[in-house]
């Protein structure tokens, strides 16, 4: 019997199983931002435990409210940055260095396949999408993580999605990420591995494979995984230049972590996104999707455009392309936080932030803010807003607020129109 | 360890996220104790009202795939600041789940068919819950109505109760 990917990357990471099931890992990374650390760090000290198990494979960023907007989120940030000092962790981003992690981190070059990633963030499977086992955790198992450099998990148990057809024009990771979602419903994947794999995820990018692992926790999956290849050894290439001869090398070494023919399955979900329409989500799970033409007039107030999930450069091209020219509703503010500094710079250079600014959109600095409603675009009560992240629970943008989940696309689209509308790159 | 046993509160809804049970507001706070007014703030529940509702209970009962959503440890530590460290589903979202055994609090999975009968025969009615960890049943009542359900939770999961929480488990032994 064969072994699926996130199989083999629990066996060459094994340290014990203390009972039945439970596997305790080792870490190559530990991930962490100044919202969930900090109360793993007070603990640390008031245990008198206040050390790191390696200072190389923690990794710390400030991005879900930064700049501080009071002073208690101002408190967290230097909880995070004087341990950061006082331990020496060189990969600690402040500050004018910062992104946002899930979008950060890749683009450091912090994950490889087969690694083994937690932080105390629910989208940390983003990560997944370069052949990892990445995995969200709460404080207490982030540190350990910090303390220990391990962690303990059910041995995986994987749900393998296999996307195939013909990607029609205009459809985006983001719909083929909430039609997964809408079928198998927010409890679908729990305590499962969500494996992307087939012809779609085969021709995506990088960026895209992330946009559909990001969303793996929404289904309730531990970790989505893709399958490393040559377009995962293209994106990583700068980082590991010096480690490999050439890409086949790479390619070869990387693909020690893929899952065999005849590995066991906990289900196999054969998704044709042929026939998929852009979605949107009209209630507050992420399991209640439905295709924009089907949802009829909704007025928005906000429209919101970044996140883990669709910051990226794609994401804000995409985007870009449909607002040329164009400018938004009077009745809506439209709102795009570029993921990171990186990305700002590109979108800069390439003339997008020019377009958003044209079509009178507001320009943010990198950061979470405004999709968990900490900062940086909070609805008020009553208001609606189309947005490309990844939650719309009930008070998730701002307490009684309405948030409808959409691709950049179509986000762009309603900010012109003012209404949920699809965009006009998809001629369905 | 902690207490297990007391009146109960039910909440009879599926998918019960993280954002509800503490909304992302307060997660500037950095100690415990200031979550605690506002557990299950945001709840899409009717006619329940936290503040009235919340008061002494110390176990709640409800239904599939309870925290969900986001990895916030602050959810549970918003109930264990209410003296809440039982939560009895049909299902857990796994890592709220891990985070209450990490803390030393439990997350109990009861069958379908179980749910549905504690929450036909007492729901609504002022109900008690004891636990009894050596057995593993639960002994729930209300006025002359009593139920015995048997549980079960892992090796693992029970040394993390009886030991206090993973930290100290795992820098004894790892």
């Amino acid at each position: 019997m064969g072994k699926t990917i996130a199989e083999k990357i629990f066996d060459a990471h094994h340290v014990d199983s203390p009972a039945e099931d439970i596997h305790v890992i080792r870490l190559d990374a530990v991930f962490c931002h100044e919202i969930t650390t900090p109360m793993a760090i007070n603990d640390l000290v008031s245990r008198n435990k206040d050390r790191v198990f390696d200072t190389d494979k923690i990794k710390a960023v400030i991005d879900h409210v930064t700049p501080a907007k009071d002073s208690k989120t101002a408190e967290q940030g230097k909880i995070l940055r004087d341990w950061a000092r006082r331990h020496n962790i060189l990969d600690f981003f402040d500050i004018g260095r910062n992104g946002i992690c899930h979008v950060l981190f890749p683009e450091k070059g912090f994950v490889r396949p087969g690694f083994t990633v937690i932080m105390g963030d629910s989208h940390t499977c983003t990560h997944g999408a370069f052949g990892a086992f990445a995995a969200g955790v709460g404080t207490t198992d982030l540190e350990v993580g910090i303390l220990k450099g391990v962690c303990a998990f059910h041995y995986p148990s994987t749900i393998k999605i296999n996307i195939s057809g013909r990607m029609p024009q205009g459809v985006l990771a983001k719909d083929v990420i909430l039609s997964v979602i809408g079928r198998i419903g927010v409890n679908g994947a729990t305590n499962k591995v969500m494996e992307f794999t087939g012809s779609i995820v085969d021709a995506m990018t990088m960026e895209s494979r992330m946009t559909l692992c990001n969303m793996a926790v929404e289904a309730g999956a531990t970790s989505g995984i893709c399958l490393p290849d040559i377009t995962t050894v293209e994106y990583l290439w700068e980082f590991i230049i010096n480690e490999y001869s050439d890409k086949k090398a790479a390619l070869d070494d990387f693909s020690r972590f893929s899952s065999d023919s005849d590995s066991r399955y906990d289900q196999v979900i054969e998704h044709d996104v042929s026939r998929l329409e852009p979605l949107v989500t009209f209630g507050y799970k992420p399991d209640q999707v439905k295709p924009v033409t089907e949802m009829g007039t909704i007025k928005v107030d906000q429209v919101y455009i970044g996140s883990c999930t669709n910051g990226r450069i794609e994401d804000l091209r995409v985007a870009a392309r449909e607002l040329s020219g164009q400018k938004i509703s009077d009745s809506v503010r439209g709102i795009v936080s570029p993921a990171t500094p990186k990305i700002f710079g590109q979108a800069m250079e390439e003339g997008i932030l020019k377009i958003f600014l044209d079509a009178g959109f507001c320009v943010t600095n990198p950061t979470c803010g405004a999709c968990l409603g900490m900062s940086n675009g909070v609805l008020a009560q009553g208001e609606v807003c189309a947005s490309t992240t990844n939650r719309n629970f009930n008070g998730r943008m701002g307490k009684g607020g309405m948030v409808h989940l959409v691709s950049p696309a179509t986000a762009a689209a309603t900010a012109i129109a003012g209404y949920i509308t699809n965009s006009s790159l998809f001629k369905g | 360890m902690k207490n297990f046993s007391g009146k109960a509160l039910f909440l009879d809804r599926d998918d019960i996220n993280t954002d509800e049970i503490i909304p992302a507001k307060y997660l500037s706070e950095i100690t415990k104790q200031a979550l605690g007014p506002y557990l299950l703030e945001d709840i899409k529940l009717d006619g329940f009202m936290p503040r009235i509702d919340i008061q002494e209970k110390s176990v709640i009962i409800t239904r599939t795939n309870f925290g969900c959503g986001s990895s916030r440890e602050h959810a549970a530590w918003a109930l264990e600041v209410n003296n809440i460290n039982l939560v009895i589903a049909e299902s857990f979202a796994r890592i709220f789940r891990q985070n209450m055994f990490n803390c030393g609090m439990m997350a109990v999975e009861l069958p379908a068919k179980t749910m549905d009968r504690i929450f036909r025969d007492f729901a609504g009615k002022e109900t008690y819950l004891e636990t009894n960890l050596e057995k593993n049943i639960f002994i729930i009542t209300a006025k002359q109505d009593q139920l015995e359900v048997s549980f079960s939770i892992s090796d693992f999961d029970r040394a993390l109760v009886m030991s206090g929480g993973w930290v100290e488990y795992a820098d004894s032994k790892y």
